[in-house]
């Protein structure tokens, strides 16, 4: 039904061509464009490169994220898919066919902005329509997909109002439609909620999530927030230092990081660091743990620097050694102070004699507990993770 | 001291401006439109020579303005001139504009001073400066000699005021025109010259004027076949004792000043 909507137009077909070819219809839904970035840098001649040897496939009809702290890359490596930035090194190519060294206005891609960047001098109908002109498509075509895609984004009615005049909200609607209208062989998001509030934001993620699922093309999406990055993405690349540290779904990074980078950037953790033999031990302060070689991250080298971590909801408070079950680990305790959550409460632990900061999801049984106690915190072996450090 | 409490006050908005303020600006705004007020009423005068002031009431000075070959030829030329030379140092002006907007560093503050240079140049140094290599390019007394040397020095006009323009332009719109696949030119044509329009409007008419009322590059570069109404009015003072002179001077002023209403009302009305 969407393929109908949104026939394909490619940026080299003739402008009759795109004006009037159908879509695949026998297809139900359009199927978008890969984007491969092969060893990707980007070096403005500073003390490191901006983005060091990425490389990453992006699949037909994906929502990826690529997420990271400011100044990781991912940024750069956007504007390097469309085109803003030259790369010093490497290749891009969209569907096999390499876009290196083509100006961003010949790669037919959609592009979603922080700051909304529409013309301010156009109405919503004449933002939405610049794309189509651009592409010299016949008038009547052009209003019927105009009025197509504001429906779709649900501002039907606004089409003679200026910018200025709406929400942000509204504004980000419109530069979505506007980002979409012309069938794009992907849509890059640029921290495109960065500037909304907490409401709004989490109304235009069901948005967005929806219009990816009925236009099922590829999106590239670049947040600094996990938590947008967990509920909207089928995978997520986290960046660090220009580099990919970590590809995977959200739960795979959430479940099996392999560096410390990313089970600290990706929810709370309890963090031991630690030496690591290739034994079936690890040893910190006076504890040894058990290790299931299972849960041990590829990239953890036997003999260097390694971390054990623990996600608050599988960390549990006991009051004793005695009363922690037989093959579990744990550690002792002292509970700093219990944060309440609203559904639940956190207790923030000081571990061990160091008093490494922890974390422990307490459910409702736990109540009697306060700062101050001296308790001990344990885990069950196959619900920690040893990573690289 | 007073910087800043002045602009608590605007920030306040509410309190009227201080009388002496007032003052102030009644005086200058005189100040400025005093020479008009002389003129415009001697254009109307029956006298054959200057007097203020003027004796009686009649059109002569127009009749003899508007029926006068040597008058009207010279306000052509100076029209053409002043078109051709505004047309010329809008585009040089808004292309250096866009290209050292973008540009930091000293080699772009090197050629925004180079372009500036005409400003602070003293207009006798270019006269004698353009006289000199226009008389080995044989321009001297052509209209492209007058438009070459009267863009040059427009030029400063426009740089400055679509530099001030393009202050509050945002780049980033050059970026999602591109993404919806808009080559640079089209994408100033469709936005940025648009949304910059004041500044290069503003820069023309600057470009105009200047043209229009210079007068020393113009006597140097004047030939008997071709010369401009600065030039002519600097004639009938000088040489031929001519009031005609004021008529010429009320219908000049009129002109620009009409212009800059129309102006100033069409940016109103665009802004509501």
């Amino acid at each position: 039904m969407s393929a109908t909507k949104f026939p394909t137009a490619s940026p080299t077909a003739s402008p009759a061509a795109s004006a009037t070819a159908p879509g695949p219809v026998a297809v139900p839904r359009r199927a978008g464009t890969q984007i491969r970035l092969t060893g990707v840098t980007k070096d403005y001649g500073l003390a490191s490169p901006a983005v060091a040897g990425v490389s990453l496939t992006i699949e037909p009809g994906e929502f990826m994220t690529l997420l990271g702290p400011s100044g990781s890359g991912k940024t750069t490596t956007l504007n390097l898919i469309a085109g803003f930035e030259t790369l010093t090194a490497g290749s891009i190519a969209f569907n096999g066919a390499d876009v290196s060294r083509l100006p961003p206005h010949k790669r037919n891609l959609g592009m979603l902005f922080q700051n909304y960047a529409l013309f301010p001098h156009l109405t919503v109908a004449q933002n939405v329509a610049y794309p189509l002109r651009e592409r010299r498509l016949p008038k009547p075509e052009i209003a019927r997909r105009v009025s197509e895609v504001l429906e779709l984004v649900q501002l039907t009615g606004r089409d003679g109002t200026y910018p200025a005049q709406l929400s942000g909200g509204q504004q980000q609607r419109v530069a979505l439609a506007r980002a979409i209208v012309f069938d794009p062989s992907a849509l890059l998001l640029d921290e495109p909620l960065g500037a909304l509030d907490r409401n709004l934001r989490s109304t235009l993620q069901l948005e967005i999530r929806r219009i990816h699922r009925e236009v099922g093309s590829t999106f590239v999406f670049v947040t600094h927030d996990q938590e947008e990055a967990m509920n909207l993405s089928d995978r997520i690349a986290l960046f660090n230092d220009g580099r990919i540290e970590q590809v995977g779904t959200p739960e795979a990074l959430y479940q099996t990081p392999e560096t410390l980078f990313t089970a600290r950037f990706l929810g709370d953790s309890t963090v031991f660091e630690l030496p690591y033999g290739d034994g079936a031990g690890a040893a910190w302060e006076d504890e040894v743990w058990a290790v299931d070689p299972a849960t041990v991250s590829a990239r953890v080298v036997a003999g260097s620097r390694a971390a054990l971590v623990v996600r608050p909801e599988d960390v549990r408070i006991a009051a004793d050694r005695s009363a922690v079950p037989s093959g579990a680990n744990a550690v002792s305790a002292t509970i700093r102070d219990v944060e309440y959550m609203g559904a639940y409460r956190t207790a923030v632990l000081a571990l061990g004699r160091g008093g490494v900061a922890g974390r422990a999801r307490l459910d409702a049984l736990e109540s009697d507990l306060g700062a101050g106690q001296s308790v001990t915190a344990w885990w069950r072996v196959d619900r920690q993770r040893l990573v690289a450090a | 001291m007073r910087a800043p409490r002045r602009s608590l006050r605007r920030d306040r908005g509410v309190d009227p401006v201080p009388w002496w303020q007032k003052i102030f600006v009644a005086v200058v705004g005189l100040y400025f439109i005093l020479p008009t007020l002389f003129v415009i009423p001697m254009s109307f005068s029956t006298a054959s020579t200057f007097q203020f002031p003027p004796r009686g009431f009649s059109l002569k000075l127009y009749e003899n303005f508007f029926t006068n070959q040597v008058w009207l030829t010279s306000l052509r030329n100076s029209v053409l001139v002043a078109l051709l030379a505004a047309l010329l140092a809008t585009v040089a002006g808004t292309a250096a504009a866009l290209g050292l907007h973008r540009l930091t560093g000293r080699m772009a503050r090197f050629a925004r001073t180079l372009l500036m240079v005409s400003i602070v140049t003293p207009a006798i140094v270019l006269a004698v400066a353009v006289y000199i290599s226009f008389l080995k390019w044989h321009l001297v007394g052509t209209v492209t000699g007058y438009v070459l040397a009267h863009a040059a020095i427009g030029v400063p006009f426009v740089l400055v005021s679509v530099t001030s323009a393009l202050g509050g332009f945002d780049p980033r719109l050059l970026r999602a025109s591109a993404s919806l696949g808009a080559p640079p030119f089209r994408t100033f044509l469709r936005v940025t010259m648009p949304l910059i329009s004041r500044g290069i409007l503003t820069g023309a008419i600057f470009a105009f004027v200047t043209s229009f009322d210079e007068v020393v590059i113009a006597l140097f570069l004047r030939a008997p076949g071709f010369q401009t109404l600065p030039v002519q009015m600097y004639n009938s003072v000088t040489v031929e004792i001519d009031p005609t002179i004021a008529a010429s001077s009320s219908l000049v002023v009129t002109a620009v000043t009409a212009v800059c209403l129309v102006l100033q009302f069409v940016g109103r009305r665009r802004k509501s």
